[in-house]
């Protein structure tokens, strides 16, 4: 088992590595001179020079790739070209709000999908089952600003409950926190809930026809302990994918939401730097979330192992 | 053959169900699943419910322990346990004698057990749910009872999981879990079925003890009629959802009143082998030295390897059947699959038709292919759901370049050979029982004009009645075209029906080798003869409603 987490934690090097050689290339194979692109369009010659000096651009290709990969090792993640402020900073100031809210939204969605998901494959087509499954078609397939700006109406305007918008940290006391994440953080519920939601009810379903269901029955297990204690475990590994990969997706900035509640995070960071060209941001970005991807991905393979004794490495 | 005398009348009822009748309530035309089942089971009493697939005998055992599927309505009836009726109980009350009073077994050890928790931790849940017992009298009661099923170490039993264990020590721990409180009345739904024979024995017997020590009533659900002749009492035989004959089991066996059990018993397969017939002088498969090595890679440290053949080595000639027999993990299913390059084998020839296939490369190997055909256990898995029958039977001729319209007219004319209506080309495997869909397996097979068929466990999966029928389309089918067989089998009756000669198994290697009369009748080899030992009613010869005539052993050692 040891040796297993090992070598994966090792393989994680080779991915990194094709992640930064693509990266690198980025701003390299893109038509045109970095550096032209960089000085923008009234650049002198004189000023192009300088900064090919400054970025290293006039050596060779393979010094230049090693170079910046042991600036990235030293968390040297480069400057913005266009707050001239370190990207490890802004990145880092960007990722509080972000990580807070699919925290946020992960925990809701599973406290309410996989009670959802159980009880339908219970109910299999009963009110309840068709009901779950009609909130899934719905949460999946209405837009996700449509959703946040309905719930702005409803909640904020209307009820006054929350404020409308904006983002206070967790350091400022968790109530005032909650007040500004719960609605951003409910938005993307409605579509992970459906996700989860259904997940959980096809695989229990599966489970729910097992013989050692009928087992567990026969020893005379109430129905809530041959729901949880037997059927959900046997059904957690394909569930336990899904929450995984949301919450790396969720990680990785999203930002319809962020923009549609003015949330200083991670999505709205990256889509700015694209807008305006600000090639470091955008590179330490893609490399930040295919990094949270290999790790969220690592996490989950780990704990299959403590779901399910038959998976053993 | 020794049957059971006991005489239970003085001895109090357990359970008795009276004018039990189940519908499918919500099915056009309410189809009676159960029709007025009277079964009475006496303290200490087994009795076996025999019947084939469908009969009811399943429905009956999940109706007394209340754990029907939705669809099923008990409609009318009483089912007493101890003087007091189930049917009015709630769901709570029901849940409580679950277990507590009726316990039951099942017939798949491998998937009654949940996967993801440890074995101990089950049998103790069941005390969690009807005791207040501490939990260190909980463990201390599990490892009691784990040790009277005859568990071997105990303490590591204790903390495995299900995957961990034999299906043998599954079905014990199966056992234990539902002799742990004692109950009333013990339901064991083919306990045995999935289990090796030899392994079966122990089990019949285990169950044999636990019922003289605790005094349990047992209701033991079989097909197996071997079975029924060694541990019932008392029987009761099951047709369509009613009791057609019932009464002690020497009765039933010797003068069966009902037609369907005289016709039930005379499809038993005698364990007396047929006369095997001449060898001839073509030669269509030599297996030479065949060996297959599973493991053995790794990167880091050398993993454990499993020699799963070994020197496996053997002739068959035209129109000839050789059996292969053994138990699970023998080895047997491994040579079918080399001899049909599903697998690669380690070393050794495979010669068919003179020419070499076993290290024949999957192009080179097409051609071959066509001459060696299969047909598998398991007819409901074999055949795929989204095709129609002809699809299936004429894939393998247009592979092979025969024009459509011609492969139609062969299927059509396939299906009749095997018993099938011409009708049938156009429908789904759905639409078919297990043995017609084995039938069409084997039309499959034999649309491709093999030159070899090899059976694995072909009619292992079928009930006796359908089990006759198919093996006997296998022999007509043989005569008619030559086909040599390759029958794969646990069940030394069938294999006594059906072959000319026998390969008897053990871990990977041959440990015996003749004709099927040689081998089954005065077996060498001393795995052999346990083998037949442990083959239930061996001593009983049912087709003919009385004892075997006594075997001389040509070679005893």
């Amino acid at each position: 088992m040891l040796g297993y987490i090992l070598r994966r934690i090792l393989a994680v090097i080779p991915v990194m590595l094709l992640v930064a050689v693509f990266v690198f290339l980025l701003l390299r194979l893109t038509p045109g001179d970095p550096a032209a692109i960089i000085a923008g369009d009234m650049a002198t010659p004189a000023q192009l020079e300088r900064i090919r000096e400054a970025m290293g651009l006039n050596q060779p290709l393979h010094v230049q790739f090693f170079t910046w990969v042991g600036q990235l090792l030293r968390g040297d993640l480069g400057t913005s070209l266009i707050s001239s402020t370190p990207v490890a900073g802004m990145i880092a100031d960007r990722m509080g709000p972000t990580l807070a809210i699919a925290l946020l939204t992960i925990l809701m969605s599973v406290a309410l999908a996989i009670p959802m998901g159980v009880i339908a494959a219970w109910k299999h087509r009963s009110g309840a089952d068709y009901a779950v499954m009609t909130f899934s078609v719905l949460g999946f397939s209405v837009p996700v600003f449509v959703i946040g700006y309905v719930f702005i109406l409803l909640f904020s305007l209307k009820l006054g409950w929350f404020p409308v918008q904006g983002y206070t940290p967790i350091s400022e006391g968790l109530v005032a926190f909650l007040k500004n994440a719960f609605l951003p953080a409910l938005t993307l519920t409605t579509i992970y809930v459906a996700l989860i939601a259904r997940m959980t009810r096809a695989n229990m379903l599966e489970v729910l026809g097992e013989d050692y269901i009928r087992t567990a029955r026969a020893k005379g297990a109430p129905e809530h302990r041959v729901l949880f204690r037997h059927a959900l475990r046997n059904a957690a590994v394909p569930i336990l994918t899904v929450i995984g990969t949301g919450f790396a997706l969720l990680i990785g900035g999203v930002v319809v939401t962020e923009t549609v509640f003015n949330i200083p995070g991670i999505g709205r960071l990256t889509v700015d730097a694209i807008l305006a060209r600000d090639y470091p941001v955008i590179q330490a970005m893609i490399l930040l979330t295919s990094f949270l991807y290999v790790l969220v991905n690592l996490i989950i393979d780990l704990s299959y192992t403590f779901f399910d004794p038959r998976i053993r490495y | 053959m020794r049957f059971k005398t006991r005489n239970f009348d003085t001895s109090s009822v357990a359970l008795s169900t009276e004018d039990l009748s189940v519908h499918l309530p919500d099915t056009p035309g309410q189809p009676q699943v159960l029709k007025q089942i009277d079964v009475t089971i006496r303290q200490g009493e087994t009795v076996c419910l025999v019947g084939e697939s469908g009969s009811g005998k399943s429905v009956t055992s999940l109706a007394i322990m209340g754990l029907l599927p939705e669809a099923l309505k008990v409609t009318e009836g009483r089912i007493n346990l101890q003087d007091r009726d189930l049917l009015p109980l709630s769901r709570a009350q029901m849940r409580e004698l679950r277990a507590a009073r009726i316990a039951m077994i099942f017939q798949e050890p491998m998937t009654a057990l949940n996967p993801v928790l440890r074995v101990g931790g089950q049998i103790m849940e069941v005390m969690e749910l009807h005791t207040q017992l501490p939990a260190a009298e909980r463990r201390a009661r599990a490892i009691s009872i784990m040790e009277q099923v005859h568990l071997p170490d105990v303490e590591r039993v204790f903390r495995s999981y299900p995957h961990q264990l034999s299906g043998g020590q599954r079905q014990r721990i199966m056992i234990a879990m539902a002799l742990v409180l004692e109950p009333v009345l013990l339901i064991a739904d083919e306990p045995t079925t999935a289990l090796d024979v030899t392994t079966q024995q122990q089990i019949l017997s285990l169950i044999e003890e636990l019922q003289a020590n605790h005094g349990t009533a047992v209701l033991f659900i079989t097909h197996d009629m071997g079975v029924v002749a060694e541990i019932a009492d008392t029987v009761y035989v099951m047709k369509h959802g009613e009791i057609v004959e019932h009464g002690p089991v020497e009765h039933v066996l010797r003068q069966p009143q009902a037609d369907y059990t005289r016709d039930l018993l005379a499809s038993v397969p005698s364990l007396s082998p047929r006369p095997a017939r001449p060898e001839g002088d073509e030669i269509v498969l030599k297996v030479e030295a065949l060996n297959k090595i599973y493991g053995g890679g790794g990167i880091l440290k050398k993993l454990p390897q499993t020699h799963a053949a070994k020197e496996v080595s053997f002739t068959l000639t035209r129109g000839r059947t050789l059996g292969i027999v053994g138990e699970s993990g023998s080895g047997k299913s491994t040579v079918a699959r080399c001899i049909m390059r599903l697998i690669d084998p380690t070393s050794g020839r495979i010669m068919l038709d003179g020419q070499d296939i076993a290290g024949l490369s999957r192009n080179a190997l097409r051609p071959h292919r066509k001459k060696l055909q299969v047909v598998f256990q398991d007819p409901m898995r074999s055949l795929n759901p989204r095709w129609t029958i002809a699809e299936s039977l004429i894939e393998g001729p247009l592979n092979y370049g025969t024009p459509r319209s011609e492969a139609m007219a062969e299927a059509a004319r396939m299906l009749t050979v095997v018993g099938l209506p011409e009708n049938a080309l156009k429908r789904y495997p759905h639409q078919f029982s297990g043995g017609q869909r084995q039938r069409i397996a084997i039309a499959r097979a034999v649309m491709m004009r093999p030159d070899v068929l090899v059976a694995d466990e072909a009619v292992s999966a079928l009930d006796v009645s359908v089990q006759a029928q198919v093996l006997k389309l296998l022999e007509q089918l043989q005569d008619e075209l030559g086909i040599a067989i390759v029958f794969i089998t646990h069940d030394l009756r069938v294999a006594a029906q059906i072959c000319d000669e026998v390969i008897v198994m053990q871990r990977g290697a041959v440990v015996e080798h003749g004709t099927a009369a040689e081998v089954l009748v005065s077996p060498a080899h001393a795995y052999t003869r346990s083998l037949i030992e442990a083959a239930p009613g061996r001593m009983w010869d049912f087709q003919n409603f009385k004892e075997m005539p006594e075997v001389t052993h040509a070679n005893p050692s």
